[in-house]
């Protein structure tokens, strides 16, 4: 494989990364801040992408569907908040995964009834599409290159919020000791609504991201919320940074395994066999990270022990 | 308390009067509809005993329910196409014999299920259900990527395997063996969970400090309940597969992990007929609701948000009181 | 002179910078009572993790019936012979006393992996397990579920599942936390017997029941052993009445 092939495939692993990152984020957040599951998250990712797909299919413009994904989003995160997800603070993981699986069926059926079966397309904005020329003569999809942008500056702002302002402390503090912060006299129920919103409209940006690069329909968002989960566990739940690191690895790995694996085993095998073990085993290639991550620690990267 | 076993009778007895009177009015379609309860019910049996006895949330079950369902197919298209499934070092040929299907089924679900939990149990809580989902979810793309058995399409059986002294196209016949495994499935969980095994997993999902302390290592036991989980619901897939004649890759899909979850809460977790009041419940929404309206998973959503935040216990709590047996 | 039961021999543990145990040394002999004092903050939880096996320390080893246990976790522990109650009644709350009791015995007798007889019908584990009970004064109350039990039957049903076991030393934390006047009254002669069966390393806040059942104390302070002696020369030490200053208990 030539150099450059494997570079721009270095970059496809880096923007799935970043992608991961931004769902992986808002759920680490919840749980580290709120100790809950939540696996409506991907129905989140997918409002975003529907939001985005409607807003500028009916206005033209693509900056108008980004607000609309993170608009919506939000607000839908916020709604679910006050209406469920602060019932299950107090319970056990199993009545989280159950009534947040619930919320999967409604959005998901909700989401059908709405705008049918058929997938949405999402049109990448002209100033955004075509090739970039790299450094080294590397032709990259412009738009691609402005996913990893968003996804790093969106990461920085993360790191930002958390390390600087008022309400980063108060995660912080959160995370720490939850009566704590309660007794600080912080208004606990606020913060957790803030968060999970927080949350869920970087949900709704990586979705409404996506869509223009892939199509946008219903059950788009859980096998995007099960690698975020993978995410996590590699991570550390809890950990931002966990996130960061883990998302990259798990983008880097699942994307150079279905380019360098079929490669492996044509060495060694007829190309159509090689193909086929090549590509079964890359399907399972991150999972076999997972398992690797968690002989060596089971509490992930950056996990408290 | 005492409400509890009446219950469970009524039901149990219940699904059989349903089905003999299907059969006396000749509705073939409500008897499969019966047949999908107790499998779906035997699937949750499974469940029920990693989550209800073990408190292992395991959302990663439709791994077994799909390895049973591929061990049907595989053996049976192999059988159907008269080729070998392996030809050196040893013969191995396809098989038609549902009770070899089992066998295969049982002990291939349960491996995976040995290794899944040897890796899944070094973490507890909310990390263990995102790792048994992650390795539900690999089985699935491995289900898909792989094409000898049909990749993303699946596998069709035209012919139902057989059992022995049985017709098994015939409805009822075939109802009368998913009934009858279901039933000994429910006698083993309901001995197990009075078992010295039974009753130092419950007091590990209570208290692993304790358990510990008078010497029990808490990890052996809840590999051995998820092991032996994973064989019950690897030979409801089995069966599952036999009564669709067709096995695909939804098998392995989390919204199966899901629903089985499902059948045992909808029920009652930790009871004993939790997953067969879940299963047919289940089937009876998806079959009125399912008929009033294409989205009813909308509705079926909307009664479980109900089921988890107000009716804790399922619907056996409701009926037969909050608590769980102790004597 | 016999050898100890129990031999802890220069155990260090830090957390960070902070030293929770520094090269603590402390022996356990057959048939005494040996209590573990300390104000709080002196590192007794963090040491008595170490002996359970809870926490590895960073240096030294700990013997235990002749053998080096230091690399052992919890369960080989009790298995060894290590029979613990908890600080915080630590049970199966959903569960019968007796069902607590059976557990225990279940445990050292490895018949954990029984999978289909009913095990509240083992008349052998039974046995057990209501002997123990009516040894702590909870026959009257086997049927009763854990999470009903008072705090005072919860103390002694911690005791009655250690006795399950058998085991060859007790590791007791704290088993007059909470009993008030009448418990501590109750339990102390109790445990003044049980010392003839297994030895007891006792961590206890209660400085009469530490002067009335102990044959020896040691004194944690800061995570160091300042002094073990008999009760009358623990009184006497200055160095404890030092680090005691103002506690009446010993006055």
């Amino acid at each position: 494989m030539s150099l450059i092939l494997f570079i721009e495939q270095m970059l496809n692993g880096v923007q799935f990364g970043v992608m991961l990152f931004l769902m992986a984020a808002g759920l680490t957040l919840i749980f580290g801040v709120m100790g809950l599951i939540n696996l409506a998250h991907g129905s989140l990712y997918m409002i975003g992408a529907f939001a985005a797909a409607w807003v500028a299919g009916m206005s033209g413009s693509f900056v108008l569907a980004l607000i609309a994904s993170l608009a919506a989003a939000a607000a839908a995160g916020a709604l679910i908040e006050l209406m469920v997800i602060r019932r299950l603070y107090d319970r056990d993981h199993l009545d989280q995964v159950l009534a947040t699986f619930a919320l999967i069926l409604i959005f998901s059926e909700g989401t059908r009834w709405l705008f049918g079966s058929f997938p949405l397309f999402l049109e990448i904005p002209p100033y955004l599409s075509g090739p970039v020329t790299l450094p080294g003569g590397i032709e990259y999809p412009l738009y691609r290159l402005a996913i990893i942008g968003v996804g790093l500056l969106v990461a920085a702002g993360l790191f930002a919020l958390i390390a600087r302002t008022r309400i980063g402390i108060q995660i912080r503090a959160g995370e720490a000791d939850r009566e704590m912060i309660a007794a600080l006299g912080v208004n606990i129920s606020a913060l957790y609504t803030i968060v999970f919103a927080l949350g869920a409209a970087l949900a709704g940006l990586a979705g409404a991201l996506i869509g223009a690069i892939q199509s946008v329909q219903v059950g788009m968002g859980e096998p995007v919320l099960i690698l975020a989960f993978v995410v996590i566990v590699i991570g550390g739940i809890g950990s931002i940074k966990g996130a960061l690191v883990g998302a990259i690895l798990v983008g880097l790995t699942d994307t150079l395994g279905r380019v360098l694996l079929p490669a492996v085993f044509a060495q060694f095998m007829a190309p159509q066999a090689a193909s086929s073990v090549g590509s079964s085993l890359a399907s399972m290639s991150i999972y076999i990270l997972m398992a690797g991550v968690l002989v060596m620690r089971p509490s992930g990267l950056f996990g408290k022990a | 308390m005492r409400r509890e076993p009446l219950l469970n009778a009524a039901v149990f007895l219940g699904l059989l009067a349903v089905v003999l009177w299907a059969r006396a009015t000749d509705e073939p379609f409500t008897i499969t509809l019966a047949t999908r309860v107790a499998i779906l019910a035997l699937a949750g049996v499974g469940l029920n005993l990693a989550l209800g006895l073990g408190g292992l949330v395991s959302l990663g079950h439709a791994v077994f329910f799909g390895i049973g369902g591929y061990a049907m197919g595989i053996l049976a298209s192999h059988a159907q196409s008269y080729s070998p499934l392996i030809e050196w070092p040893v013969l191995i040929e396809g098989t038609k014999s549902m009770p070899v299907i089992w066998l295969v089924a049982m002990a291939a679900s349960g491996l995976a299920a040995l290794g899944i939990g040897a890796l899944s149990l070094r973490t507890s809580g909310v990390y263990f259900i995102m790792i048994t989902l992650a390795f539900g979810q690999m089985f699935y793309y491995f289900a898909i990527s792989w094409p000898a058995y049909g990749g993303e399409d699946g596998l069709s059986i035209y012919v139902r395997n057989g059992f022995p002294g049985l017709n098994t196209l015939d409805p009822i016949q075939f109802f009368a063996i998913c009934y009858v495994i279901l039933g000994l499935a429910l006698w083993l969980f309901s001995r197990l969970s009075r078992s010295a095994f039974g009753l130092a997993l419950g007091a590990a999902r209570q208290n692993g400090e304790r358990v510990m302390a008078v010497g029990i290592a808490p990890y052996r036991l809840r590999l051995v309940a998820f092991a032996l989980s994973g064989v019950i619901t690897g030979l409801a897939g089995a069966l599952f597969a036999d009564l669709n004649r067709f096995v695909s890759p939804t098998m392995f899909s989390w919204q199966t992990s899901g629903e089985i979850m499902v059948f045992v809460i909808l029920g009652g977790v930790a009871r004993l007929f939790g997953p067969v009041v879940g299963a047919a419940v289940f089937i009876l929404l998806e079959h009125v609701l399912g008929g009033l309206s294409e989205f009813w998973h909308i509705y079926l959503g909307a009664v479980l948000l109900v089921v988890v935040l107000f009716a804790r216990g399922g619907i056996i709590g409701l009926i037969a009181g909050r608590e769980v047996r102790h004597d | 002179m016999t050898s100890p039961l129990l031999d802890i021999r220069g155990i260090s543990k830090s957390f960070g910078a902070i030293r929770a145990s520094e090269d603590v040394s402390l022996t356990l002999m057959r048939g005494e009572i040996h209590a573990l004092i300390g104000p709080n903050g002196a590192g007794k939880s963090t040491l008595i993790k170490q002996i359970a096996g809870n926490l590895k320390p960073d240096s030294g080893s700990i013997w235990f019936d002749g053998r080096d246990v230091t690399s052992l976790d919890t369960v080989a522990r009790a298995q060894a012979g290590l029979g613990r109650t908890f600080q915080i009644s630590s049970l199966a709350m959903e569960m019968s006393v007796l069902q607590n009791a059976v557990l225990g015995a279940l445990g050292k007798r490895g018949r954990v992996m029984r999978f289909w007889r009913d095990v509240m019908r083992d008349a052998a584990l039974l046995q057990v397990a209501h002997a123990a009970l009516s040894e702590v004064g909870l026959a009257a109350a086997v049927g009763t579920r854990v999470a009903d039990l008072s705090h005072g039957q919860r103390r002694q049903l911690e005791v009655a599942v250690a006795l399950t076991q058998s085991p060859k030393a007790f590791l007791m934390d704290e088993p007059m936390a909470g009993l008030g006047g009448e418990g501590t009254a109750r339990l102390t002669p109790f445990l003044d017997g049980l010392r003839h069966r297994a030895p007891i390393l006792l961590v206890e806040h209660d400085m009469d029941a530490v002067f009335a059942l102990a044959d020896r104390i040691s004194v944690l302070v800061y995570g160091r052993i300042i002094a073990t002696g008999k009760p009358d020369a623990i009184r006497q030490n200055a160095e404890v009445r030092e680090a005691y200053l103002g506690d009446e208990a010993l006055t």
